[in-house]
Formats: C-alpha cells, structure tokens, sequence
C-alpha cells in the first residue's frame, strides 16, 4: 500500500508491521501521534497501547514488555528522555527479551518545547544504537528494523526522527500489521535482570564490546550511502542529507556526498570519503555528532583534509533548510549565495499573531483570580502546557521542565523569599512530574500555595486522556484519580476546589490559600473549551449593552472573543458563553444574550 | 536543476483548514503515481497563531519549500499571505482569500491591520500575480462557511498538476459525506473564480 502519510503515522505502521505488542508513550509535541495513530489502527489487534504516566514510566514499562517476549516501544518526545534517562542508561546494561525500541522525537528550533536538545548525543552516552530518519518513510523502514537490530545485539535501539519528519507528510509505502507474538512469558535470569554491581560489570564490558559489531551490521544499510566523485565532499546525516542532496542538484555540482542514517557512524565509509576528498563539509541539525567522529578519523586516514561544518558554514542551534545547506555549500565552493527575500511592507504594517489561550479558556480566569488576590510582589513559578501562553498576564514567572513549578517554588521559599509564592501546573503536568514535589514540599514544609489548573486533559499536546479522567489511551473506562485525595495525602494542608468561572468563590479561595499558614493546593477544574466545544455542549453567549464606557478592562483580560472598536468593547462569534468578562466589568454592561 | 514539480505553501490561521488543503493534493498526488512532500505546523504554534504548510509535488526531498522558491502562496487569510510572501518566487502566484481573521494584537487595539489593497500591493511586488478571492462569501453560497478552504482548493486546482477528477476523488475521502455536496459546489465556485 501507498498513501499520504503523517511521519508518525507511518512510524506507527512500522511499528504494527514488525508485530509490536506493547507501546506506551507520554504525549509530547512532535511525538504524540504515533501512539494515537495506534490507537486508530490496532482493531481487535492483542496489542497493548497505554498512555503512561511520565516517560520514565513508558520505558520501564516498554523493558518489561520486551523482558517478557513481546516487542516494545516507548514514544517520548527528547526532553521526556530527560525524565527516562535513569532506565534508559541501565537498559542498555540488561539488554532486552524481544525488540525494544526507543522513540525520541527531536525539536530543532523549539517549535512546541522548551529546548532544542540533540537525542543522539543521549543514544551515545548510553552506547545505544541511534537509527536518524531523513522522511517518513524512513522512519517507518527503521522503526520496523529496529526491532531486528535490537534482538540481533540485545540491546534497546533508539529512532529519532525530527519535528520536520514526524509532522512531514510523504508518500509512504507500507504493508500488513502483523500479530503479536502469542505465548510471552518473562524468563527469569538475575545476571541479565538485576543490575547488581556483580552482574553489571561484565555486563558493561559486553555493552562496550559490542559497538563495533553494531556498527559493521549497520554500515552496510541502505540508509547510509556515499557516492564518491569530485574532491570536494559532503557528509550529511539525518534530514539534513536530504537538504544536501537538494542543494548539490540546484547548483548543479559534481561533488561527493556520503548520507548518513544509523549510530554508531559508519566509519569505514567515512574513512572512504575522507581518502578521497581534499576537502569535505558536514552537515547535521543540532550537535557535531557527526563532525567529531569525522575529526577524529581525519587524524588517522587524511590529517590534510579541511573540515567545514559547525563554527562557520553551519549553525549549531535551529533547525536547517534548504537555503541554509545550498548556501552553505555555495560558500565552500565559492559560488554566489542566495539572500533570503526581506519584504520592508510586511515588516512595518503587519500585526503580530502570537498563539495566545483560547477564547473561554479558564486558565485565564484561574490566572485573573489568582493575580487580584495574590498582587505583583508575588512570585509565580508556572510549568509546562498551555498556561506558559499566558506569560503576559504576570503569573508565569518560571517555566522549567515538567513540573519544576512546585520544586522551584519550594526552593524559592527556602532561599529566603519574603512574599508570597503561587505556583501553578496543569491537571497532566502535576501527575506526570508534580506529585513527588509536591510530597517533598509537604515533607519539607513549604509556605507555598499550589494552584492546578484542573482542565481535565493533556490539552497543549492535542487532548490525551490521563489517569484524571476516566479513561485510558484507547477509550476503556478506568479508574478515575483525584486529585483532592492525592494532594491531601501527599500532605497540603488546605485543599480547595473550584470553579475558576466562577470568580467571586474562585477568589475567595485564592484567599483562604494565601492566609493558610503551611502548603495550601487550589484545584481550579474546568474542563478544555476545545473539548467541551468538540463534545458539542450548549454555548451561552453574550453581549456588551450602550453602558460600557470604554475602561477597557475586559479588552485587557486578554479574550480573543473581546475586541475594543470605537472606544467600546464588543463581543465577537469566538465567545464561548464562560462569563468571566460580565463580572469584571465595573459597569455591568456585559450580559447574557437571551434567547 | 528544478528539484520540485510544483512547490505550494498554504498558509492561515489555526483552524482554518489548512491541513485539510494538504492532505487532499497529498492524496491525489499518490493516487497520480507522483511523490509528494508536506510540512506541517502542530503544538503550540496552532493555538490562535499563524500556521505555514508545506507542500511539494512530484518532488522526492526535503518536505519543506525553499524561502524564495514557491510557485503558489495560497493564503486563507490576508495578512498570512503578506507575513509568509517571502516563500515565493518571483516567477510565482498569490491566491488571497480576502477576509482577515484579526489577530488579538488589532482586536484590542495594540496594533492596526493593514487593507487588503496595501496587502495585495506588497505581494504583487514579489511575484508574477496576486488574486483576491472572496472565499468566505464564496464558502457561504455553496452552502457552508466551512468550506472556505475547500474554495481556495478549487482556485489553487487551476495551478498544480494534478488532475481535478483526482482531487475530487481525494476530497470525497477526507469530508464527512454529508459535507460533500457542498464542498464539490465550494470547490467549483473557487475554480471558477480564477477562469
């Protein structure tokens, strides 16, 4: 078969048709599709797909899928593989059952994250093999052959693709999901199993001894190629040897060009071009990877050859284009280079569109009560999801990594802060990193409030169900978490429900946490307006009458649903009927359309 | 060397549609024999914010269009098509749906949005033609205001080398039955529109 596939998707298909048995993944742009793609496609399939509840907690259970005869897969996105670093590195050690591979999905550029982090520095640190894809369907090629890597050497293999081959759409070619294998059972043997110092000495020495094995069996793949022609030549890995193949047929050059796919690098066809070249360029998103290996052959095979790459020609933050990589390439050759086209017009006349909270959100009321009662000298740690869009409404002071809003409140008041300090975490991000800070704020006895911003979904990442919501990845009811109970026995003091539409008690609440004399929690729950949206509940709406008198007070609370046109509000079709803006009008002069 | 039969960037604002646009020539383009390529906005990036999708036929490479190297814009929404005209060749078409989405910058008076005629301007500057179209109200007359994507799909037929019997076909498998009839009508009016 061949379709338009998403670069997940058919990462997904890859996965089906090597006869995966186990995924478990967190949600996290640009990973989250491959398990709801599963999802979708696994039928009456014996195929287990769960949304975990942190990374860590995907890859463990991933090992213990794969220790027990079926193949596994983890889906993270690179910061996840932060959180799962602590499996990931002893993995490696131990060694699988059946296949066990390791999604990474990178974000050069941090289009939807908070670094830019390169996942094949990770799989080198582990001595973990790393399979690069340059599109789609290599993605969906290597995540079926990872499978095969991983058995064939025992050892856990990582795909990682980039934000620019997950959400690429390509014509992929793909064929049958395949069933499961039938009759797993977990093998015990502790010198594989239990990594005690005694089995994980040798077990080190075996890991190590096997990297040259690995990457003679990967060398000869088709996804590395050289092609050896004119002394000037190109090493390129990943999706940044489809920008040099690109550009070398644009300007027309007879250069030579080694792609590169797989990790650990296939030395020998880098000793090859580094031979033949008097001079070569590397090109690779991210990290000198790459680069650092051709260095350190050079040394050995050609001490002669000049090396072009990061530091120069090509940029070591930001993801790369075609432009970036023919003009880099044009310079080597001393040909002209292309200037990106600048348009003064769209400079000076056209109006920033930055994302911003939806129109409704309750995030914004949640944020509105907290700021009126807990004032500026606050200090405001926040976290990671939609809410860090609210930045502009002074109660996103921090912005870490997943849940590092409650730890970095706690360490705030610790190092001797004198105001008050209201952290704030969604309902997802406070399951997935916040419990255990929250425990240890408790232990440690913090004079912090912790707001959760309770919208009932993994919302940022496109509305993945979690453990507080009833729900598992494929749509069985299960139990349903809560949150009250949790936060009162990880040890708040004072926990408060409400609803953030509600603004009067939703300040009355944020008051009682700021007088509670020890760690006060306020759940503010409200579910999505894009889910309540989608699962068609009825919409209120309303209207701004002849009293307004053009404060602009609710034009500054910052709905996409109020517009400010001759020095009057007004209320545009966006609105979606939550009322916060007829409570904050000093002049009542917002109300319900009644119909 | 041309590297790409025909490179397309659509572009709008989030929940405009754009993807759908992609993922039906995507779709006839497979069912034409031809690779495609497509680059799409996701996360963060979508909520309110302006969103840029690739799109490249005939083309084996990278999915993303080269700054300077798009033979068709196709812009849902004005002021879109003004702050992504740097994708497009001098050689290429602007097709502008003419009704702005105004960001929460203008709506609550931080910042002015421009005419359509200093917009259309500014386009025709960089490239061989810049055209107005009226999707939305076009969207409304085939019976819903939806389909205004599928009106600007209509007008972009006229510029791609696909055939149109093939983006039909791809059409009918994306849109809910019950849409279809008036998205067949929206495509034929926006084609239509550009004759």
């Amino acid at each position: 078969m061949r379709e338009y596939l998403l670069g997940n998707a058919a990462i997904a298909r890859g996965l089906l048709e090597a006869g995966v048995g186990l995924v478990a993944g967190y949600p996290g742009t640009p990973s989250s599709e491959i398990i709801e793609t599963l999802v979708d496609l696994k039928g009456d399939m014996p195929l287990h797909v769960e949304w975990s509840v942190n990374e860590k907690v995907a890859l463990e259970v991933a090992a213990g899928g794969s220790w027990t005869g079926v193949r596994a897969a983890a889906t993270m996105k690179h910061v996840g593989l932060n959180v799962a670093a602590d499996p990931f590195m002893t993995l490696a050690y131990l060694g699988v059952g059946a296949g066990l591979v390791l999604i990474s999905a990178d974000d050069p550029y941090c289009h939807s994250s908070q670094n830019e982090q390169d996942s094949r520095r990770y799989a080198q640190f582990a001595s973990i093999p790393c399979l690069d894809p340059a599109d789609p369907q290599e993605a969906r090629d290597m995540a079926a052959f990872g499978f095969d890597l991983s058995e064939r050497f025992n050892i856990p293999v990582m795909l990682r693709p980039t934000t620019r081959v997950s959400h690429a759409r390509a014509d992929v070619q793909f064929g049958e999901p395949q069933p499961p294998c039938e009759s797993p059972r977990f093998i015990k043997n502790p010198a594989r199993r239990v990594a005690l110092p005694v089995h994980a000495r040798p077990l080190h020495t075996e890991l190590v001894e096997k990297q040259s094995a690995i990457e003679q069996a990967l060398q000869g793949t088709r996804w590395n190629r050289l092609t050896l022609r004119a002394e000037d030549g190109i090493i390129a890995s990943g999706i940044a040897g489809l920008y040099a193949e690109e550009a070398v047929l644009d300007l027309d050059l007879d250069v030579s060009l080694l792609r590169i796919g797989t990790y650990p690098l296939p030395s020998s066809l880098i000793e090859r071009m580094l031979r033949h070249v008097k001079r070569v360029l590397v090109v690779e998103e991210l990290e000198p990877v790459v680069e650092e290996q051709v260095e350190r052959l050079a040394r050995k095979v050609n001490p002669g050859v000049e090396i072009l790459g990061k530091g120069g020609l090509i940029l070591r933050e930001g993801e790369l284009d075609l432009l970036q990589v023919r003009n880099a390439v044009a310079r080597m050759r001393g040909l002209e280079e292309k200037q990106p086209l600048r348009i003064p017009a769209a400079d000076k006349i056209l109006p920033p569109r930055p994302p911003a909270l939806c129109p409704g959100c309750s995030h914004r009321a949640t944020y509105y009560a907290m700021r009126k009662v807990f004032g500026k000298k606050a200090v405001y740690p926040s976290d990671i999801g939609c809410y860090t869009m609210a930045v502009g409404m002074g109660t996103v002071d921090t912005c870490l990594c997943m849940g590092a809003s409650i730890t970095l409140a706690s360490g705030i008041r610790f190092g001797g802060e004198p105001e008050d300090i209201c952290c704030s975490l969604g309902d997802s991000t406070f399951l997935h990193g916040g419990m255990t800070g929250l425990l240890n704020a408790a232990y440690n006895k913090a004079r912090i409030t912790v707001t959760i911003l309770d919208n009932s979904t993994t919302a940022m990442t496109g509305h993945q169900p979690h453990p507080g919501t009833g729900v598992t990845a494929t749509g069985e009811p299960t139990i349903k978490v809560s949150l009250e109970a949790l936060a009162s026995a990880l040890g708040a003091g004072l926990v408060e429900t409400v609803d953030p539409n509600d603004l009067e008690r939703t300040i009355e609440c944020f008051q009682k946490a700021k007088e509670f004399p020890g760690l006060s929690v306020v759940i503010a729950r409200q579910p999505c307006v894009i889910k309540a949206r989608r699962s068609g509940s009825s919409r209120r709406s309303f209207t701004v009458s002849d009293d307004c008198q053009g404060c602009r007070i609710c034009v500054d609370y910052g709905c996409p649903a109020i517009e400010f046109e001759g020095n009057k509000a007004r209320i545009n079709a966006l609105c979606t009927g939550c009322g916060v803006c007829a409570k904050i009008c000093p002049s009542s002069a917002i109300s319900e359309v009644v119909r | 060397m041309r590297t790409s039969e025909c490179d397309i960037v659509i572009v709008g604002v989030g929940g405009q549609g754009v993807i759908l646009i992609s993922d039906v020539i995507g779709r006839a383009a497979v069912k034409a024999g031809k690779s495609v390529r497509g680059a799409e906005t996701h996360g963060m990036a979508q909520r309110g914010g302006s969103v840029i999708n690739h799109t490249r036929i005939g083309c084996r490479f990278s999915p993303m269009v080269a700054a300077g190297g798009a033979d068709v814009l196709l812009a849902l929404e004005p002021a879109e098509a003004l702050r992504f005209a740097h994708f497009l060749s001098s050689d290429g078409v602007a097709l502008v749906n003419t009704s702005p989405v105004l960001p929460v910058t203008v709506t609550t008076g931080i910042a002015a949005y421009p005419s359509l005629e200093e917009i259309l301007a500014a386009l025709r500057d960089v490239c061989r033609m810049a055209m107005p179209i009226d999707a939305t109200a076009l969207a409304k007359r085939a019976g819903t205001a939806q389909a205004m994507n599928v009106v600007m799909l209509g007008a972009l037929s006229r510029y791609i080398p696909l055939p149109e019997g093939l983006l039909l076909d791809a059409l009918a498998e994306v849109v809910l039955s019950k849409y279809l009839e008036a998205n067949r009508r929206a495509f034929a009016l926006g084609k239509a529109e550009v004759e």
